[in-house]
């Protein structure tokens, strides 16, 4: 064994320990390092924006002199400004103009970013032979094209899931089922990686038991 | 019965204790089981190992350390792969939390295999904005980021007058916790600029990222610490990952075992209940 | 009009960023990349919109001792402090460097409670599957089995279990083939499904039909 002398690493042990001690129950502990975590987190992403983006992107070539098409910083500048006015009651309605060139900005995105790789890309690595020559590739391709359509089918709304529809549907729910059982499991392991995470830090930098 | 109701009205603490003491142990005592490397850890290797000697690769690290126990470990591992093949890397990160651990890794691995900041290496650091910064990035990696991670002017370093396209570089790699992350690469970037890309997923994330691999949009994919722990045997050094397979597999079998325990209390009680009826 | 302009703008807005995709010329695509280039500064005041926010609401009943107020009052002095020490104390913009008070506060306090305030959820999850999965239908048995055998396939634990067996019905391969057939196929119809959605939404907001972004709160 041996223990850190690190106050760092016992300040940071002590927070681990108030937080894992809700799961005995709620208590003063984790409510003190609940409120600091999120003071800390809100402080800690208010001076990083500031200083790897508005400094970089905005305000150092805004005042630096001979920075080419000047003005569009300053245009930015001034829209996000806009935004807070939301804080005000009576010229909030100014932010409009910002959220407007923000939603604009990313519905354009989205819509080109979704149609190619969601959409096109999807839809021609579907378009895949349903006889390869082999068979064990040929039955995977079908379950792929069967689990695609029918998943498709069970996401179409507009007609009642009766009949044929409803048949295809009901296979799509049975695909649907076993990608949500395989999310789970993936879920569990996420999970349990974020313990581990935390049990090394105690057992590895705060007690010095095991190294890692 | 009587032991099924006793189980069904457990206190929930004695289940998490199970669970804390299920993984501690492994760890104090590991049992060293063999891993198997899966299709798509192998493919994402054979990516990485496919990059010319020399050429400059993109590594994206979007995540915070809310994941890192699954994610820094794959970053370690591909940034000591690239480094040991002299590639070298601009690094960037679209997570607000996590620039100081993909900085610390960049560091204390190239330092290991002495390699020079600005020159094998860059970290860009951070921006805001999500998908805005994705193809804006693609456009002009100087434009985006004008300064790095400790605010030099990127006209300062060497490498980044090498690279300003993703046409300069090999491969795009992308360690990924969620949103922005993998899909709003592929969708914003790897068609558009034709990028060749891996993807280092959290297990969460992991199955989303399965219909880009059969489209062949990403390469090869790790998922979770047990695809962290895969390529770590691939590349030959075990480290953290791998030595938290074991208490990762007691924790599961654990789990499975919870479903269906509570499953057989269900079934026994359901029967009993017909029967009296 | 006050309600137009901005519905105007965010049309042009959309359409000049969707044609910068098809169209590289610089009339189109120097546009585009400066709507980026907003975008990525207005998300970074955002964040400081949102953290005046968080001054605003706890600072109200921090003041008025309303409940938890000691707790907040932790909240707005730690969130104060850490702006103080990043601003002030920490050489600027390489406030991140090791061996700077923010770093250390970052290595210290943020990354230790954030990463075991998830790493609560692997008892949650381990609670909830004894408690909650329950295979009540054919569906949830599908639901199951698929669990199942990922969580064990995915670990070398379960790889030992089937090792006697031949190579086709081992847990890794059959979890390998599960995710990469079955799973895929629905995850594939789920992303179509969603990106003609996504599709539909932008251009809706593009148009003008969808609006409900433009209401302003104070």
């Amino acid at each position: 064994m041996n223990i850190s002398m690190d106050v760092g690493i016992w300040i940071a042990a002590a927070l681990t320990l108030f937080i894992f001690s809700f799961l005995y129950r709620d208590n003063p502990l984790y409510k003190f390092a609940e409120h600091l975590f999120v003071g800390v987190s809100a402080g800690f992403v208010v001076v990083q924006q500031f200083w790897q983006v508005l400094w970089p992107n905005l305000i150092q070539p805004a005042v630096t002199k001979g920075t080419p098409e000047v003005w569009k910083f300053y245009l930015g500048g001034l829209l996000c400004v806009l935004l807070f006015t939301r804080l005000f009651q009576g010229i909030s309605w100014m932010s409009r103009y910002t959220i407007a060139a923000l939603i604009g900005t990313f519905a354009g995105l989205k819509v080109t970013g979704f149609a190619q790789a969601e959409v096109v890309e999807q839809v021609r690595a579907t378009m895949v032979p349903l006889w390869t020559g082999d068979l064990g590739s040929s039955i995977n391709n079908i379950i792929l094209v069967v689990g695609v359509i029918t998943t498709l089918v069970f996401f179409f709304f507009s007609k009642e899931h009766k009949g044929a529809i409803g048949a295809t549907a009901r296979v799509g729910i049975w695909y649907l089922m076993v990608s949500f059982g395989a999310a789970y499991g993936f879920t569990v392991m996420s999970r349990i990686s974020l313990l581990i995470g935390r049990l090394m830090f105690l057992l590895d930098e705060w007690l010095g038991i095991v190294r890692f | 019965m009587a032991f099924g109701d006793t189980l069904e009205k457990l206190d929930r603490r004695w289940i998490f204790l199970l669970v804390a003491l299920l993984v501690l142990i492994p760890l104090l005592r590991p049992l060293r089981l063999p891993l198997a490397v899966s299709g798509p850890a192998r493919n994402f290797y054979e990516a990485v190992e496919a990059v010319p000697e020399g050429s400059i690769v993109v590594l994206a690290g979007d995540f915070d350390p809310a994941s890192a126990p699954e994610l820094v470990p794959m970053t370690k591992s591909v940034v000591r792969h690239l480094f040991r093949k002299n590639v070298r890397i601009i690094a960037l990160q679209l997570w607000e939390g996590g620039p100081p651990l993909v900085d610390a890794i960049l560091h204390q691995v190239g330092d290991e295999l002495g390699k020079t900041y600005g020159v094998d290496y860059v970290n860009l650091g951070y921006k805001s904005g999500r998908e805005a910064v994705m193809p804006s990035f693609g456009n002009s990696f100087s434009r985006t980021f004008p300064n790095d991670y400790s605010g030099t002017a990127v006209s300062k370093l060497p490498l980044m007058r090498e690279a300003d396209t993703f046409a300069q570089t090999a491969l795009f790699v992308n360690i990924s916790a969620g949103y922005p992350g993998t899909k709003e690469w592929v969708q914003q970037v790897q068609g558009r600029f034709d990028v060749r890309m891996v993807s280092g997923s959290t297990a969460v994330q992991a199955p989303e990222i399965y219909p880009y691999l059969q489209s062949g949009q990403v390469l090869g994919l790790l998922g979770g610490m047990a695809g962290a722990a895969e390529y770590e045997k691939s590349i030959d050094v075990p480290g953290a990952a791998t030595k938290g397979m074991d208490a990762q597999s007691s924790a599961h079998m654990f789990v499975a075992f919870l479903i269906l325990l509570g499953n057989a209390i269900y079934f026994s009680r359901r029967g009993a209940a017909r029967r009296a009826s | 009009m006050m309600n137009l302009l901005p519905v105007v703008l965010t049309a042009i807005v959309g359409i000049v960023v969707i044609l910068s995709f098809f169209v590289p010329h610089p009339y189109i695509a120097e546009p585009a990349q400066k709507l980026q280039d907003w975008a990525i500064v207005i998300v970074a005041s955002g964040y400081v919109l949102g953290a005046a926010n968080v001054y605003k609401v706890n600072g109200e009943s921090a003041i008025k001792r309303q409940k938890d107020w000691l707790y907040k009052w932790v909240l707005l002095g730690s969130m104060s402090g850490m702006m103080v020490v990043g601003f002030f104390f920490s050489g600027g913009t390489q406030f991140l460097n090791e061996g700077s008070p923010f770093k250390w506060a970052y290595d210290f306090l943020y990354v230790p409670m954030q990463a075991t305030m998830f790493s609560l959820l692997a008892f949650f999850i381990a609670s909830a599957a004894f408690r909650a999965f329950r295979i009540r239908t054919v569906d949830a048995a599908l639901l199951a089995v698929a669990a199942l055998v990922v969580m064990i396939g995915r670990v070398p634990l379960g790889n030992l279990f089937t090792a006697a067996l031949p190579e086709p019905i081992q847990l890794p391969t059959m979890a390998n083939w599960l995710l990469e057939w079955p799973q895929n196929a629905a995850k594939r119809g789920i992303a179509i499904g969603a990106g003609l959605g996504v599709m539909a939404t932008g251009l809706r907001i593009i148009l003008g039909i969808e609006r409900s972004h433009m209401r302003e709160e104070a």
